[in-house]
């Protein structure tokens, strides 16, 4: 009786672990897809990004903050923040029509690539940023625009 | 007989061909300092590790000011002297801003910041007399983070040009935001987009003392007063993402070919359309853009046509017409132009990180555009990847040309040997 139980256990913590392991995997798998298409123009296929215009997705510290990442997708970014001592200057633009599952896939791409290894970002997480009273903005007219400068 | 006109014929083939797709390089006395050169021309390292070397100017005694885009140990301008060995000598440093513009002009130095230009009063030998006090000729220049750097170029009648780049991709409400809806009129070209005019002698002059020179253009790095035209020629960096923004009219291959980077011969009032327009040098027209109507394929006859239009995104960022002797005739009266090298023509494979040479006969553009020294980048052809980028140009009192390197610091010193 204890004998099964112990397989019971064994069988359900790996089945787990590889389900585990295969969301990852996927999440990254669809990340890639993403990122390919809205984010690679700018910050290149090795997340170098461009000295001077757009900032690199290979600095270690930046992959801390999910919050943050998942607030500059939705958002843009217009902020001039030094990395390793250079300033960037290209406008991010916003992306919160993106979903949040495609959002958790590509933040969970970039912090198991070019480098990095972080976590992955889940949906309920971009969820979370992402404020209730704000949805989706599938299209702007000019009435709706907040200009930030 | 017979064998000697087959090899003529051969040879002279042969010299066609390797004019034209391998330039030579002379490896067994030099490497050219890893550049690629025509025949007969040679390349040397005069200068290095000076970090963002932007634009360069020299004196009549072949010292070099060289700007930076970034201060070397605390200062934003270098001079250098000719040393015995041909290098060049650090000899001294000053003004504590970063910059891209630099240009000696009646017995003056000017320099450029993010917003001002100042000048500083040579000696007879070209030198600053006071680095620390600076007269500031200039002030109150638009800096918003996007094309902020601002370019210089004097003529012979007292006047200054200056580059104010415009804050955006394509005068989008939202910059760069697929769906965004453009602006029109584009209120960004009151202040910027353009190239305004300003009295060379006087000081403090702010936007209301200067007159818009010419505007739509989006950003302009490389300028050069032509003293053989007596005209401002100018090299505009095209726009962005095609393709990210339009992505049902522009593939990624169209994306990264347009649209043209175009030299403009720029009059007092021209307006080169952007971001009305763009330039399309695969079918000569030029194109309404997504933003304003446009599909890709409709064209107009309103605003400038450009002097040279060059492929999509190697960033122009220095232009220097060349009047001296040292070089064959070819090179007489025509337009070097250092390009940077592109990162906006991702996913497809990047391009410039060269300098360029269009041969030009009796003010006009004559024959078509070449590459004339190419290896700056290495075997990384990619904007972080790149071990030196092409960004100013200059030519020396002995008829040389010089070009600097804002990654490294690297100065060039490009020579033709009789």
């Amino acid at each position: 009786m204890k004998k099964i139980s112990y397989i019971s256990f064994f069988t359900a913590t790996s089945i787990y672990l590889f389900a585990q392991t295969n969301t990852l995997q996927d999440s990254i798998k669809r990340g890639k897809v993403v990122y390919n298409k809205v984010c690679l123009s700018c910050h290149m296929a090795d997340g170098s990004g461009v000295p001077k215009m757009n900032p690199p997705l290979t600095v270690a510290e930046y992959m801390n903050d999910k919050k943050k990442m998942i607030s500059i997708v939705l958002k843009g970014m217009n902020d001039r923040i030094p990395i390793d001592d250079e300033y960037y200057s290209n406008a991010m633009a916003p992306h919160a029509d993106l979903s949040n599952q495609q959002i958790a896939d590509v933040l969970t791409y970039v912090r198991n690539s070019f480098g990095n290894k972080a976590g992955a970002v889940s949906v309920a997480e971009v969820a979370a940023v992402r404020t209730p009273a704000k949805p989706a903005a599938k299209s702007v007219s000019n009435n709706t625009i907040n200009k930030k400068q | 007989m017979k064998y000697l006109i087959t090899g003529l014929l051969l040879l002279s083939s042969y010299q066609l061909f390797a004019g034209e797709t391998h330039p030579s390089r002379n490896k067994k006395n030099n490497d050219n300092a890893g550049l690629t050169l025509p025949a007969g021309f040679t390349a040397t390292v005069v200068a290095e590790g000076y970090g963002s070397v932007r634009h360069i100017t020299l004196t009549k005694t072949g010292g070099l000011y060289a700007k930076l885009g970034k201060l070397y140990k605390g200062k934003g301008i270098l001079y250098f002297k000719q040393s015995a060995d041909g290098k060049l000598e650090l000899v001294s440093s000053f003004g504590k801003y970063i910059g891209t513009g630099i240009a000696i002009k009646n017995g003056y130095l000017y320099a450029s910041s993010n917003t001002e230009v100042f000048r500083y009063k040579l000696n007879d030998k070209e030198e600053v007399i006071d680095t620390a006090n600076p007269e500031k000729i200039i002030t109150g220049l638009l800096d918003r983070h996007e094309h902020e750097t601002k370019s210089i170029a004097l003529d012979n009648n007292n006047n200054i040009y200056v580059n104010i780049g415009a804050y955006s991709n394509a005068c989008q409400v939202e910059d760069r935001k697929k769906g965004s809806p453009s602006m029109k009129p584009c209120p960004i070209l009151d202040s910027a987009g353009g190239i305004w005019m300003f009295k060379a002698d006087q000081l403090n002059q702010t936007y209301k003392d200067g007159i818009r020179y010419a505007t739509g253009l989006r950003n302009v790095v490389g300028l050069d007063w032509n003293t053989a035209t007596n005209s401002l020629f100018v090299m505009q960096h095209g726009r962005d993402q095609l393709h990210d923004l339009f992505p049902e009219m522009y593939d990624t291959k169209q994306s990264a070919e347009l649209p043209s980077e175009c030299m403009y011969e720029i009059k007092k009032g021209d307006n080169a359309g952007w971001p009305y327009i763009y330039y399309d040098h695969l079918v000569n027209k030029k194109i309404i853009a997504p933003e304003y109507g446009g599909d890709g394929k409709k064209s107009t006859d309103e605003y400038l046509t450009p002097a040279v239009a060059f492929p999509g995104h190697l960033a122009p960022n220095g232009l220097q017409f060349y009047s001296a002797k040292q070089f064959p005739d070819k090179y007489k009266n025509g337009a070097f132009i250092a390009f940077h090298g592109s990162w906006n023509r991702a996913p497809e494979p990047q391009e410039g990180y060269y300098v360029a040479f269009v041969p030009f006969k009796n003010g006009k553009p004559n024959g078509k555009w070449e590459v004339f020294a190419n290896g700056f980048a290495g075997a990384t052809i990619s904007p972080r990847g790149a071990e030196h980028r092409p960004c100013g140009l200059a030519q020396g009192p002995d008829g040389s040309l010089y070009v600097s390197d804002d990654s490294k610091g690297t100065i060039y010193k490009i020579s033709y040997n009789k």
